[in-house]
C-alpha cells in the first residue's frame, strides 16, 4: 500500500487530540547555526486544527501532528488494513531554530508494506511515547532524548541510555558545545595525536 | 552508567540480590554491564547498562563526507564490517539514485556472504564458549581465519576493510581470489560437517540450550528484534527475500527458519541452528555468484565527489545481526545534515529482561550469547 493510501484511511479515522497547550518558549535567544546545517523547514510553522495529518510530497512520508500521534500510532498498528506491527527505527533530528523532528520508519510483516511517519515539533514539547505500542520505541526513545533532547510524555523508563547519567547537554543538537570539564578532568580539546 | 545506578537501591525488595555482571565478563561479548535483580538463583529483572565503548559516530559522520564516513561504520560492527559498508553504501546510493554495474553487485554478493560465513563462525563458537564447550570456539576462530585471509588477500585489511564504496568497491577481484574461494568452499564443506557432530547433537549442548530462552514471535518483532535471533522463533523475515536489494532476487536460497526440532520453537537452540542452516545458504550464493560473475569496470559508476540533492532516505539491509538502517538527511552538500544508523544488536538485546526473566543465571549467558550482539554497534 502507498503512503497516500494509508493517509487516506487515516484521514477517515477522527483522533480528537487534547487541549495542546501552547509551548513556551524560553527567552534565551540561541547561538545562531550556521545556516548550511540546518533542514530546511518544508511545513509551515504553525499546525492548523484540520492539518493534524499532512502528506509530504518530497519524503513520501506522513506528518502528523504530535498532539494526535498516540492514537494514530495506535491505528496504525491495530487497523487490520495497515497493521504496521514492526516499528523500524525512530530518527530525530535538528531542524535549527529550536525545532526538532522525529522520524519513525514503520513496516507491516504480514502485509509487506512500510511507511515513514514525520513529526516536527518545538524542542520544549512533549511528544507522547509509543511505548506502549510498540516495545522497541523503548529504547529508541530513550536514545533519542539521550542524543538530541526530545522530550517523551508517558514513557515507562525515561533516562540516559548511552551517555552518562551525569552527562550535560544532548550531543546531536547542532547547537551543542563540548564541555570544557567532566567531573573535574578537563576534556583533551588537543587533537594533534591522531590528526 | 555512572556511580548512581550502584546507589539507587529504593526498588529493592528485602529477598532480592543485585549481581553486577560486567563490564569486563567474558560473557559479555565486550563491554557491557548487566545489572541483574536475582531472587535467589532466579533473575527477575535484567537492566543492561551500556555507553562504555560511545564515541558519538552520529556525531562525527556531520562533519565528514560521505566518501569519508565509511571508515567509520567499518568500527560500528567490526565483526561483519563488510556488511555495514554495503548498508551505508546502499542508502548513499538510494540517495544519489544511481546505477550500478553488474561485476560490482556480484563482487558485494560474495563479499557480503563470506563475510556472514565469517561472522556467525565467531557467533557459533562463542555461544558454544558461553555454554561450556571451548573446543568448538578454537575450530570456529581458525576456520574464520581463512575467509579474513581471502578478504586481506582481496583487500589487504583482515577485520576493518573500507572496501565497499558509494557507487562501487575500492578494488576489483583478481581470478586467484576467485580459485581461492572456491578452495574455501569446498573445504568448508567437509568441515561443516564435523561442526554438526561437536555440536548440534551433543547432549550437554542441547541440555544447556533447548527450551532455554524461549523468544515468541510476536513478542519477537514487538521488541525490534531482527536477524537470526528473530528467524529462530520462526519468521520468515529476512530483508535478502522480503525486500530484496543489490541481486539477491538472482539467486536460489532458502531463509531458514526455527522449527523447534530440540525443544521448543524460539529457543537458543533453535537461534543456534538457523546460524548453522544460514553459512550453508550462504556458500550456496557464493558458487552460485561465482559460476555466473561478468566482466566489467568496477569503479564505472563511482561518483568524482558525491553530493547528494535534498531529502532523506532510510535503506535496510540484513547484516549477520539483522537489520541495519541508515536514514539519512541530506541538504545538497557534501556532508550529510544528520546519519542515523539503526543498530540491529541495539534492538535485540533490548528483549533481554523479558526473556531472561525466570530464567537462572547461568541461562542468562546462554540467551546473551545466542543473541550475537557487538557491543560497537551498540554503542556507536
Amino acid at each position: 500500500m502507498q503512503p497516500d493510501d494509508i493517509l487516506k484511511i487515516l484521514q477517515q479515522i477522527e483522533f480528537s487530540a487534547p487541549e495542546v497547550k501552547d509551548p513556551t518558549l524560553e527567552g534565551s535567544t540561541e547561538e545562531a547555526v550556521a545556516e548550511g546545517d540546518i533542514v530546511e523547514e518544508s511545513v509551515s510553522d504553525k499546525v492548523e486544527e484540520s492539518d493534524r495529518l499532512l502528506f509530504d510530497e518530497d519524503s513520501q512520508s506522513i506528518m502528523v501532528d504530535y498532539s494526535i500521534w498516540l492514537d494514530v500510532a495506535k491505528e496504525l498498528k491495530g487497523n487490520k488494513d495497515l497493521n504496521f506491527d514492526y516499528l523500524m527505527c525512530i530518527a530525530s533530528y535538528d531542524l535549527g531554530s529550536d525545532r526538532l523532528g522525529l522520524a519513525y520508519n514503520l513496516y507491516s510483516n504480514h502485509l509487506k508494506h512500510s511507511l515513514e511517519v514525520k513529526i516536527e515539533f518545538e524542542s520544549s514539547v512533549e511528544v507522547p511515547s509509543v511505548a506502549s505500542v510498540w516495545r522497541t520505541a523503548d529504547w529508541h526513545e530513550r536514545e533519542a532524548y539521550d542524543m538530541m533532547g526530545t522530550l517523551f510524555s508517558g514513557h515507562p523508563d525515561m533516562r540516559r541510555i548511552l551517555l552518562a547519567s551525569d552527562w550535560e547537554g544532548h550531543p546531536l543538537r547542532k547547537d551543542y558545545k563540548e564541555p570544557d570539564y567532566y567531573r573535574g578532568v578537563p576534556v583533551p580539546k588537543d587533537k594533534t595525536a591522531w590528526e | 552508567m555512572g556511580i548512581d545506578n550502584l546507589q539507587d537501591n529504593s526498588s529493592i525488595k528485602a529477598d532480592e540480590m543485585v549481581l553486577n555482571m560486567g563490564p569486563q565478563h567474558p560473557s559479555t561479548h565486550g563491554v557491557l554491564r548487566l545489572k541483574i535483580h536475582t531472587d535467589g538463583e532466579i533473575v527477575s529483572k535484567i537492566d543492561p547498562i551500556m555507553g562504555y565503548l560511545h564515541r558519538c559516530f552520529e556525531k562525527h559522520c556531520e562533519n565528514l563526507s560521505y566518501e569519508q564516513v565509511v571508515p567509520f561504520v567499518d568500527r560500528c560492527d567490526y565483526l561483519a564490517s563488510m556488511h555495514m559498508d554495503h548498508a551505508y553504501s546502499l542508502a548513499v546510493e538510494k540517495l544519489l539514485d544511481i546505477e550500478l554495474p553488474e561485476r560490482v553487485e556480484y563482487i558485494r554478493v560474495i563479499i557480503a556472504e563470506l563475510q556472514r560465513i565469517a561472522s556467525h563462525l565467531v557467533a557459533i563458537g562463542t555461544f558454544g564458549l558461553d555454554v561450556g564447550a571451548i573446543t568448538p570456539f578454537t575450530w570456529t576462530i581458525s576456520d574464520r581465519e581463512r575467509v579474513i585471509d581471502l578478504f586481506e588477500a582481496l583487500c589487504g585489511a583482515r577485520l576493518l576493510y573500507n572496501y565497499i564504496w558509494p557507487g562501487g568497491v575500492s578494488h576489483d577481484l583478481s581470478p586467484k581470489f576467485i580459485d581461492r574461494t572456491i578452495e574455501f568452499l569446498d573445504y568448508f564443506d567437509k568441515k561443516y560437517d564435523e561442526y554438526n557432530e561437536l555440536l548440534t547433537g551433543n547432549p550437554i549442548f542441547i541440555e544447556r540450550t533447548a527450551d532455554v530462552g524461549i523468544i515468541p514471535a510476536d513478542v519477537g518483532v514487538d521488541y525490534g528484534v531482527t536477524g537470526p535471533s528473530l528467524r529462530g522463533s520462526g519468521v520468515d523475515y529476512d530483508l535478502r527475500k522480503t525486500d530484496p536489494y543489490s541481486i539477491y532476487e538472482k539467486f536460489e536460497f532458502e531463509v531458514p527458519v526455527g522449527k523447534g526440532e530440540m525443544g521448543t520453537v524460539g529457543d537458543c537452540w533453535d537461534r543456534y541452528w538457523v546460524r548453522m542452516l544460514e553459512m550453508k545458504e550462504s556458500m550456496k550464493i557464493v558458487r552460485q555468484a561465482i559460476a555466473s560473475i561478468p566482466d566489467g569496470d568496477v569503479h564505472a559508476a563511482m561518483p568524482k565527489r558525491i553530493r547528494p540533492k535534498k531529502g532523506s532516505v532510510y535503506s535496510r539491509y540484513e547484516s549477520a545481526r539483522g537489520d541495519v538502517g541508515f536514514y539519512i538527511i541530506s541538504n545538497g552538500k557534501n556532508v550529510p545534515v544528520r546519519l542515523k544508523m539503526r543498530s540491529p544488536a541495539f534492538c535485540n538485546l533490548s528483549i533481554l529482561s523479558e526473556v531472561a526473566e525466570g530464567w537462572m543465571i547461568s541461562d542468562v549467558c546462554t540467551i546473551l550469547g545466542s543473541l550475537d550482539i557487538v557491543l560497537g554497534e551498540i554503542d556507536r
